[in-house]
């Protein structure tokens, strides 16, 4: 069986690539609710935030990043969901082939969907006035948060894709993970924020993603953010995983 | 890995019980198929046939009973029993995303076949499919998706293949389609089990037809056997009227070769 562990999952993985390239809307779609909110809060909000001598959109980068991987994953969720009901799950598990490759196939398609939307993004950003002074290494280091986080949130997205009732329910499960990046470093210093808000937005996970992504970015130390950061990664992908697993074998003895 | 002693039994259950939370679906099922025939599953709606289509089909476990298909145990050697059946669900379970050709494609890699091009184009021409074959499957009529289903079952010729509801929503014209497919599939050897509601279906495919009721097989026979079971019958003289089936059929003409393509029935 796990002799055919690699082609199998490289097989579906083809599969479910396809099904993005083929509803390319999806891409576009993941790509333009963060592009609006850059629009809203670069020309809008911008001009009333304190962020010292940092450009505005420099600033806030990182924290659409965040948003465009939560958005991008929801898909994840709604694919395997699909699958899932159009019974196509069932003749997969029937076959003598490797089973656990056909989640990887919708993680790996997952990694591959959110890592061009978040190439648009940057794109945008770059129109829009983003520039770094990031060297080669810097921006290597961004891309292995960002594909970890990535990672992380997809197995998050393998649970209700597994369990939901709906597409919907599938879907939803992702608004608070869109919404998280407001409650922390993202748009607005935590300095001004009231007590227990300050507290929260300090102590959750995206704050040390969206600092140390913001450090790299302008070429800054990075301190001991990238460790929390990672810490936090890790975290969420081994409890995700456990427990999408655990999902998985028991809807499929 | 060698057969069971038994190897003239494609599929054997004994004392078969499953429960989903209090309701008890299956209380204890029998029955056996033999090599290369075709076994119909007949009842009603909730009876449980799917769930023991998907037992013997390593998606579900039992509670309780001693199940093998083609002599390996589904409990204890899924992956055994995997090799050697083909399962097509009650809901066609195709690619809607992917042509008709790429979903042979990919079950034959899935299995492992050299040349899965080659397959696909022959099962393609045999299921009628080739003019249709780039097309994505959600355009395609309910008839089609059918067949393309059960051609997909066929790659990698497994001994045993599973057709659950195989005409479930069909018109009449696709619903013959698909019998002469299973016909043909009996004539190459081939154990097929079969789940149906309809019982003209089971009375015109089945070699052996085995009733289910209240979670048991509470008959299992051929035809002919089933037949005893009624008291002897009486001659009685009924006008034979055709069947609304025939007229349809004769209205409409059995030209279902050429009007695929004009079939778009789109499945939400």
């Amino acid at each position: 069986m796990t002799a055919h562990f690699f082609d199998d999952t490289a097989v579906l993985t083809g599969r479910t690539l396809r099904h993005v390239t083929r509803s390319i809307d999806t891409i576009i779609t993941t790509a333009v609710t963060p592009i609006a909110m850059m629009l809203l809060f670069v020309y809008v909000f911008g001009s009333a935030i304190q962020t010292g001598s940092v450009n505005y959109i420099d600033y806030m980068l990182p924290g659409i990043l965040l948003i465009t991987i939560a958005s991008g994953i929801s898909y994840t969720a709604i694919r395997l969901f699909t699958d899932m009901k159009d019974g196509i799950f069932s003749r997969f598990q029937s076959m003598p082939i490797a089973r656990s490759g056909l989640l990887w196939a919708h993680v790996l398609t997952s990694l591959v969907a959110t890592m061009i939307s978040l190439a648009v993004v940057v794109g945008v950003a770059i129109v829009m006035g983003f520039r770094s002074s990031a060297g080669p290494l810097a921006w290597l280091t961004v891309t292995g948060i960002v594909l970890l986080f990535t990672l992380a949130l997809t197995w998050v997205a393998v649970i209700p894709g597994l369990s939901a009732k709906t597409a919907e329910g599938a879907a939803v499960f992702a608004y608070p993970l869109i919404f998280l990046p407001f409650i922390s470093s993202a748009f607005v210093p935590t300095q001004g924020m009231p007590g227990p808000v300050r507290w929260i937005a300090e102590h959750q996970p995206v704050t040390s993603i969206v600092d140390t992504i913001r450090a790299l970015f302008a070429g800054q130390p990075l301190g001991n953010d990238i460790w929390i950061a990672l810490g936090w990664c890790i975290a969420i992908l081994v409890v995700a995983y456990v427990a999408a697993m655990a999902v998985y074998r028991r809807r499929f003895p | 890995m060698t057969d069971a002693p038994n190897a003239t039994l494609a599929i054997s259950v004994e004392g078969l019980e499953k429960s989903f939370g209090e309701l008890g679906v299956l209380r204890g099922v029998d029955f056996e198929v033999s090599r290369g025939c075709v076994f119909a599953l007949l009842g009603s709606n909730g009876s449980g046939k799917t769930t023991i289509v998907n037992i013997l089909a390593t998606l579900l476990k039992a509670d309780a009973g001693t199940i093998t298909v083609h002599g390996f145990d589904v409990a204890t050697q899924p992956a055994q029993v995997r090799e050697c059946i083909s399962l097509t669900g009650q809901f066609a379970a195709v690619d809607e995303i992917l042509s008709g050709r790429e979903n042979l494609v990919l079950i034959a890699r899935l299995r492992h076949l050299a040349n899965p091009g080659v397959i696909a184009d022959g099962l393609l021409d045999r299921f009628s499919l080739t003019d249709a074959s780039e097309r994505r499957v959600s355009e395609y009529s309910g008839g089609m998706r059918r067949r393309l289903d059960i051609a997909m079952s066929l790659i990698g010729e497994p001994p045993v293949i599973f057709l659950d509801e195989p005409t479930t929503g069909l018109d009449p014209e696709a619903r013959l389609e698909v019998w002469a497919t299973v016909k043909r599939l009996a004539g190459s050897g081939t154990t097929v089990l079969l789940t149906t509601q309809h019982l003209e279906e089971a009375e015109h495919l089945a070699d052996r037809i085995a009733i289910l009721h209240d979670g048991r097989i509470i008959a299992n026979g051929t035809l002919a056997d089933l037949r005893e079971l009624l008291p002897p019958s009486q001659a009685e003289y009924v006008e034979k009227q055709p069947t609304l089936e025939e007229i349809f059929l004769a209205v409409v003409g059995n030209s279902h070769e050429t009007d695929d393509a004009t079939r778009t029935t789109k499945r939400s």
